[in-house]
């Protein structure tokens, strides 16, 4: 026989990484996530940006590398909402009060969401905490960053810049 | 022999299935929980990190191990 059956198992282990949800990629369509404002509990949608180009920024209170790029998101907040770009930044820690202890050190001046039932992390099926989606005015993903490390702030910036004046709405 | 291996075969198959299926995939944004310091594998990874390196040198060979922190997994 060419086959040997009782290999089989072990064959089809070798397949087990395909059952991974694939994770979204430059180009695809953002998924219209359904959020909520973590102050007011409004709902809002990702496509409610839909024209506007949107910074969604996913993060954690025990994650250490988000607590880092806050600083740098309050800034890319103060100098580009203006010109029309929204940062969001999507929590998503199982414990809401975690949220608040975070957002009372490290304070941030630009949209903070929670993820209702974590359905939006799965959507986007975020492959590492801190991650960053930089979606176009389309609605379609531009770049995608994992993780955030103080050096790649400017390169982050430069993209978002280049994006408000190549595509227009 | 053939029947020696169908022996050994069966039960590592039901054991692997039994062992197996109490794995889960954690994905990134659940860690919270794994990422408590109490979760760490040492308390201190500076001090973890100098013991080892100390070993290795008492050994005159370095050691393969290394000593990471908690379980955030973050990037």
């Amino acid at each position: 026989m060419l086959i040997n059956l009782r290999l089989l198992p072990y064959a089809l282990l070798a397949f087990a990484p395909w059952q991974q949800v694939a994770a979204l990629a430059v180009n695809d369509a953002a998924p219209n996530c359904a959020l909520s404002t973590i102050n007011s509990k409004q709902a809002l949608h990702l496509s409610d940006y839909r024209g506007k180009v949107v910074y969604v920024d996913f993060w954690a209170s025990w994650c250490g590398p988000c607590a880092k790029s806050f600083p740098f998101l309050n800034e890319l907040h103060q100098q580009l909402h203006a010109r029309g770009v929204e940062i969001i930044g999507v929590n998503l820690d199982e414990t809401p009060a975690d949220a608040d202890a975070f957002l009372a050190k490290y304070p941030a001046n630009f949209t903070i969401v929670t993820d209702n039932n974590q359905q939006c992390a799965q959507d986007f099926a975020v492959q590492a905490m801190p991650s960053s989606y930089i979606i176009d005015q389309k609605g379609q993903i531009h770049h995608v960053h994992l993780g955030f490390k103080a050096g790649e702030a400017a390169e982050l910036q430069a993209l978002v810049e280049k994006l408000l004046t190549t595509t227009k709405p | 022999m053939p029947k020696l291996r169908c022996y050994f075969l069966l039960p590592m198959l039901i054991a692997m299935s039994l062992v197996l299926s109490g794995c889960s995939s954690v994905a990134p944004w659940q860690r919270g929980t794994l990422a408590k310091p109490q979760m760490a594998a040492s308390r201190s990874e500076l001090a973890a990190t100098m013991r080892s390196h100390n070993y290795g040198s008492r050994e005159a060979a370095s050691s393969s191990g290394s000593s990471g922190g908690g379980g955030c997994g973050c990037y």
